[in-house]
């Protein structure tokens, strides 16, 4: 019985390491975008941002104001007058003023950002909003390290300043010198300083992480109490267990 | 078989096993029948209407839809409102008791309104629901959908389907299909003429 | 209610139980069934898991009626009602959690009772009818859990049908026309959609329920195996009870009480804090609508279809079609069915078994669990290599065991059972 047990772990481990692997291999690593659901001013300040940079062109139409308003604990005076349109009434979805036939500026309809945290991760949303850098080549002047070829402009330029792109000379599979983009760099200087932007793309990650999954702040402290209780009920039904099994020999 | 079995330390562990089983499954339900209850989007659906009443002209209505119900909105004549308290006899619940409204409306009496220029009220007949035309003029000799409503109107609802009369404030006559009054939803006023058609008076959310 | 005239026979129930009991048996189920079912006293931590499966299967009903409550089975609205459902429905968001980690806790369970089959010879005479009852809930489990996927129409849901449905069209001649009648349209769209629903919500659960109560029947026709293989029902005490049994209720009652509050306690832990388990359980790429446009980059089944889906791709296009990968993947289900009669060696119990059994079981087992992470994984690297290699073992395991039972050295097997939980 021992050995199934040692071959059972030792399939597990490799399955957990090629796991472990599979995830570092797709794509570069994230850097941590340090977002914490449970930063209530974190989420009011990006809720603030969205609204502010992000909502006139992409919907959150599945997450409505006043459901907003009641986890953030934004007043609903506060939310007429900062947050919404005035033509938007609470229990309506976030949904932009963007026609439906954006994609002759953009290559492409910008698409709702409900769920977008949920499909790519809280840290790609920070690492998308701080990696874009000039590039003459692209229609908007710009172009993303994250997601080469994006068709959104680079809207908080004027907070972060413009960046240029790194590369180095680095040889291809046949030996010659080619010129690889490794990252990028800070070219002039915005409205924010750099870690004063980094917390607002912070924020605005943060923000999106609540809107793809506006319950996940609230069933993470409801699952401590939930263990709590399994855990005397486990051990009352040990405990019975073990009394019953006193008479069997 | 263990001949020193300890019955009470056993009856003891099933009943707090169980009594804790008992607890864990009704705090299990509760979720299940919480989600019956509307949802955000049925109470989206169902928020609060609000109506500009200051275009209609004296003796002009409007309809407008809440909660998926047709509501009146009348704009009475002075001599509509002065009838109010004569015609007691031909109706079966003078006083609203037995009717649907608001307690702050039953308060106001024959007007059924907190302006009595304005009468809210829902447009569904209390008999089996269909939608009543109005006649909001006391006048001899008033014909609707082909039916003469008689001497005496004192101007006020007819509905189409059973023959059901109302007066101009909602208030069923007596000998009539309909059993009870119109139904008068929570409203309130901001305003001279805009009214918030599913919020107390008291300004709270109904 | 007319008072039962006592007869004074004191194993007669009297009231209401006896009015209920003079027209259709309870308190004889009770006790043929729980009460008095003797089951051997040695069950280990093995024995839990069909009590845990029929747990999980009840969950499923319930929250999957729940969910149908407010799910719309239309393309043009099943992916908004979904968030809606986890947004503006309240407490919907537990509800699909419970269900969509139902579904793979219950293929965790139903792997891990499978494997319990293969330990202790649980598949054997008298109970091979048992395991062809067990191996076609599998089977109806399989078909649930892919066509529960198919109905969130996120853009994994949309392209796992499409490429599933597919496979019936490398079958010759009837291929094409095959895969057309499942869609019932020339792509995966609304009336494939549709159908699913009603199959998934109706038709298999239902087929489900009657098979799990096959299997129960089954089950306390022959009695339980154990850990040592042996028949308990050789030895009898003066009172026709077998010496090693013990009745079910409330020795297994209360064990079992026990074995599902520690899985509720690992299933909780799961929903609060980890719902989507990595991408495992609610993959990231399915909260993205339908997409025919578009495929995701990394088309890959849910984690317990995998190693079925290694075996697939590991087989390659031999005289022009891809067929022989459909094939070889579906025989490697119908080769279950057939272990009763594969198996020969004259004992039941691993315990009692040769080295050979024992390595070729740990073969099998990590073989299997290679294939699923393969199945996971892009075909590059050594992965199809590997692929390779796991479902040649994977096949053998099957295929050799009527010759490797037979010359396996055997131990002696005790009379009575050796210790208990």
């Amino acid at each position: 019985m021992r050995k199934y047990c040692v071959l059972m772990a030792a399939a597990l481990v490799f399955a957990g390491s090629a796991m472990g692997v599979a995830a570092a291999e797709e794509g570069e690593s994230l850097p941590n975008s340090g977002a914490d659901i449970k930063d209530v001013k974190s989420l009011q300040r990006g809720a603030r941002n969205y609204m502010n940079y992000c909502s006139g062109c992409h919907s959150l139409k599945y997450l409505r104001y006043n459901r907003m308003a009641k986890d953030l604990q934004i007043p609903e005076s506060e939310l007429a007058a900062n947050l919404m349109f005035t033509t938007d009434k609470p229990f309506d979805p976030v949904i932009s003023s963007m026609p439906p036939d954006a994609e002759t500026w953009f290559g492409k309809q910008p698409p709702d950002l409900t769920l977008i945290a949920r499909m790519r991760g809280v840290d790609y949303i920070y690492a998308y909003l701080k990696d874009y850098y000039v590039d003459k080549t692209r229609p908007w002047g710009v172009n993303n390290l994250v997601l080469p070829g994006s068709g959104m402009p680079a809207v908080l330029s004027e907070l972060q300043g413009l960046q240029k792109p790194v590369f180095k000379n680095e040889p291809d599979e046949h030996g010659s010198a080619t010129m690889v983009l490794v990252g990028v760099e800070p070219m002039s200087a915005g409205a924010l300083k750099p870690e004063e932007y980094d917390q607002f793309v912070r924020d605005i990650a943060n923000f999106l992480d609540y809107a793809g999954e506006p319950i996940k702040a609230k069933r993470q402290s409801m699952g401590v109490y939930v263990i709590l209780f399994l855990l005397v009920f486990f051990a009352l039904a040990f405990l019975l267990k073990k009394e019953y099994w006193k008479d069997v020999h | 078989m263990n001949d020193q079995v300890d019955h009470s330390r056993r009856r003891l562990l099933t009943a707090a096993t169980a009594g804790t089983g008992v607890i864990g499954v009704a705090f299990a339900a509760w979720p299940f029948l919480a989600s019956w209850m509307p949802s955000a989007r049925a109470k989206a659906l169902g928020a609060p209407v609000s109506v500009d009443a200051s275009k209609l002209e004296v003796g002009q209505s409007l309809k407008v839809a809440w909660r998926g119900q047709p509501v009146y909105v009348v704009r009475r004549s002075k001599a509509a409102i002065e009838q109010l308290g004569n015609h007691n006899g031909l109706l079966a619940d003078p006083n609203s008791r037995d009717s649907q409204q608001p307690p702050y409306i039953e308060d106001k009496g024959a007007a059924r309104a907190l302006n009595p220029e304005y009468w809210v009220g829902l447009a569904v007949c209390t008999h089996l629901g269909c939608s009543p035309l109005g006649a909001f003029e006391p006048n001899n000799a008033t014909q609707l959908a082909g039916t003469d409503l008689g001497q005496g109107w004192p101007g006020g609802f007819y509905c189409p389907c059973h023959g059901s009369k109302f007066d101009v404030s909602g208030r069923v006559f007596k000998g009539m299909p309909a059993p009870k009054n119109l139904t008068v939803p929570s409203y309130t006023f901001s305003g001279d003429a805009l009214i918030t058609i599913g919020v107390d008076a008291a300004s709270k959310p109904a | 209610m007319a008072a039962v005239p006592d007869s004074g026979d004191p194993s007669k129930s009297s009231g209401l139980l006896g009015w209920i009991d003079a027209r259709f048996p309870l308190s004889k189920l009770w006790r043929e069934q729980v009460a008095e079912y003797y089951a051997p006293k040695n069950f280990n931590f093995w024995y839990y898991f069909g009590v845990l499966a029929t747990v999980i299967l009840v969950m499923q009903l319930i929250t999957g009626i729940f969910l149908a409550m407010n799910y719309k089975p239309s393309s043009a609205e099943a992916f908004s009602s979904v968030e809606y459902i986890m947004r503006d429905v309240d407490w919907g968001w537990l509800i699909r959690y419970m269900h969509s980690t139902g579904a793979s806790a219950f293929f965790i369970v139903v792997y891990l009772h499978m494997f319990r089959a293969l330990l202790y010879g649980s598949h054997r005479n008298p109970r091979e009818l048992l395991w062809i009852f067990g191996c076609v809930i599998y089977v109806l489990l399989m078909a649930e859990a892919f066509m529960g996927y198919v109905l969130p129409w996120g853009n994994m849901s949309f392209w796992g049908a499409q490429v599933i449905t597919s496979l019936f069209g490398s079958l010759p001649v009837i291929g094409a026309g095959l895969v057309e009648w499942v869609r019932g349209d020339y792509v995966i769209a609304d009336p494939t959609l549709n159908r699913f629903f009603a199959l998934h919500v109706a038709a298999l659960p239902l087929a489900l329920v009657f098979l799990v109560i096959a299997h129960l029947m089954a089950l306390h026709e022959v009695g339980s195996n154990n850990p040592d293989g042996i028949e308990i029902k050789k030895l009898k005490d003066s009172n026709g009870h077998p010496l090693d049994g013990i009745p079910f209720h409330p020795y297994y009652s209360v064990k079992d009480t026990m074995g599902i509050a520690a899985f509720l306690l690992v299933f909780s832990a799961v929903i609060f804090f980890a719902p989507t388990f990595g991408g495992l359980f609610l993959e990231s790429a399915n909260f993205e609508p339908a997409n025919p446009l578009q495929t995701p980059p990394h088309i890959a089944p849910v984690w317990y279809f995998t190693p079925f889906y290694a075996m697939l791709r590991a087989v390659p296009s031999f005289a022009g079609t891809q067929v022989w990968g459909v094939l070889v993947m579906g025989s490697a289900i119908v080769v279950l069915f057939f272990l009763p009669w594969l198996d020969r060696s004259p004992v039941k119990s691993i315990r009692y078994r040769g080295p050979i059994y024992k390595a070729a079981l740990a073969i099998f087992s990590v073989s299997f669990i290679i294939l699923g992470v393969c199945g996971m994984k892009p075909p590059a690297g050594i992965y199809p290599l590997l692929a390779k290699i796991c479902t040649a073992l994977y096949f053998a395991f099957f295929l050799l065991m009527p010759w490797y039972t037979r010359i396996d050295s055997v131990k002696p097997v005790p009379q009575r059972v050796t210790g208990h939980a």
